[in-house]
């Protein structure tokens, strides 16, 4: 089995990053091209960005922050918000990321799915699910949907997906953990690897999420101290999961 | 001229690949033009899209004879992922695909815990860890390293292929794409 992974992901609006990043060691705590250097640098395994601009405007400029940080980042990076076509996924891939995000407009065409599958293979589409009550939500939660959460992740998996990002969005903000059952269930339904998110507040939150799960995404524990990243991994591994081992540098 | 030719065969992240290799400091050119590919003094089959379309575009474009002249004028090349799958006979990926045959060995479909297999895991005996994402995996008797018992590596003659992504996989890719471009 690969090791677990530590992902961090960074919200974007208009090529800067937003929500609650603290300066500690940065020159610009709003660039994203040099957060992703610095997570890199610090040991996360992957990134994920998120562009919550999704304006015709906001996706330009993201495709050209999305090969700004492909020309430094050597570790995979993942790209999601305002997705909604092949061509939108193929400007994003060729841009240099290495996977991209499906959420809503995957809900409304799920054949968009296999459409990019097809294209990059199922490792390049991964299916973000907005999970609340049993169901799926939109807008960021807001919108509750009738299509049942465990369902829809078996779908997506069916039609190509290579990876679901789960986020509870009751636990999401909440630093109190992730939501351990609903990680279960979904990931015992499918055989494809699941990415728990929303609620890690400490290492052992994560500890508990990686004991059952691929990936775990972190974003304020991580943002409040970009350079706390590397502690972060020290912990998790004294609390007995085995992550990548990092190389010094020379 | 370019130190390296990235084959293009039509769709995908290549910038990954060159970004490294401008940081290893060598330039590099994507393209399919065989001449280029002969002349080349590396080559690099980056692993991006899917097996079928792939070769067809390798065929297509005359890159697929180029790159079997340039193995047996002893020509170094890389197969990054997809492009080492490539090298091998045959692929069952895409109801069945004739690959280019440089290496003895085929295809199959990853039989494994999750797949895609995604993420960082170690290579024996190289004892080093790099970056997975693949739903299919080679069998060969050219294999020269592996993880989790998978073949990860083949290597015969001028042509060396990887499973893992050494552009995604941090130094320690970096320092395996160093390596590889000085068999030249």
């Amino acid at each position: 089995m690969p090791y677990s992974r530590l992902i961090p992901c960074l919200d974007v609006a208009n090529g800067r990053v937003v929500k609650g990043v603290s300066f500690v060691g940065l020159r610009d705590v709003g660039d994203p091209v040099e957060l992703a250097k610095f997570y890199s640098d610090g040991g996360a395994d992957e990134l994920v960005f998120l562009d919550i601009t999704a304006t015709p405007e906001g996706a330009k400029t993201m495709t050209s922050v999305v090969a700004q940080v492909a020309d430094v980042l050597e570790i995979p990076f993942t790209v999601g918000g305002g997705i909604r076509t092949v061509d939108d996924a193929s400007r994003i891939i060729e841009a240099g990321a290495d996977r991209v995000s499906l959420n809503s407009a995957a809900l409304s065409n799920p054949e968009l799915i296999s459409e990019i599958a097809e294209l990059f293979g199922s490792q390049a589409v991964v299916v973000a699910i907005d999970a609340g009550d049993g169901v799926v939500h939109t807008h960021g939660g807001r919108n509750a949907t009738e299509i049942k959460t465990v369902p829809w992740a078996i779908e997506a998996a069916s039609r190509g997906a290579g990876e679901i990002l789960l986020t509870s969005i009751r636990q999401d903000g909440q630093r109190t953990g992730f939501d351990l059952e609903l990680t279960r269930q979904v990931r015992e339904a499918i055989s494809i690897p699941v990415i728990a998110s929303g609620g890690a507040g400490n290492a052992q939150h994560v500890v508990d999420a990686l004991r059952i799960t691929d990936a775990a995404l972190i974003a304020s524990i991580v943002h409040e101290n970009p350079s706390g990243l590397k502690g972060l991994r020290a912990e998790i591994e004294s609390l007995g999961i085995t992550l990548r081992p990092l190389k010094e540098k020379a | 001229m370019s130190d390296v030719v990235v084959v293009d065969y039509g769709a995908g992240n290549t910038r990954s690949v060159r970004a490294a290799l401008t940081h290893l400091g060598k330039s590099s050119v994507v393209l399919s033009d065989p001449t280029a590919i002969l002349e080349a003094d590396f080559v690099v089959l980056p692993g991006v899209g899917s097996a079928r379309s792939a070769m067809e575009h390798l065929n297509q474009t005359g890159a697929a004879d180029a790159l079997r002249t340039r193995f047996d004028n002893g020509g170094a090349t890389l197969g990054i992922c997809l492009g080492m799958q490539l090298a091998l006979t045959t692929s069952e990926e895409d109801g069945g695909v004739t690959c280019l045959g440089l290496l003895k060995g085929d295809v199959r479909r990853l039989q494994a815990d999750r797949v895609p297999r995604l993420g960082w895991a170690n290579v024996d005996p190289w004892n080093e860890s790099f970056y997975f994402a693949h739903s299919f995996v080679g069998q060969s008797p050219d294999t020269v390293a592996t993880s989790d018992g998978f073949c990860v590596a083949v290597r015969n003659g001028s042509f060396f292929g990887v499973q893992f992504h050494p552009e995604k996989s941090g130094d320690a890719g970096l320092n395996f794409l160093e390596q590889c471009l000085t068999l030249v």
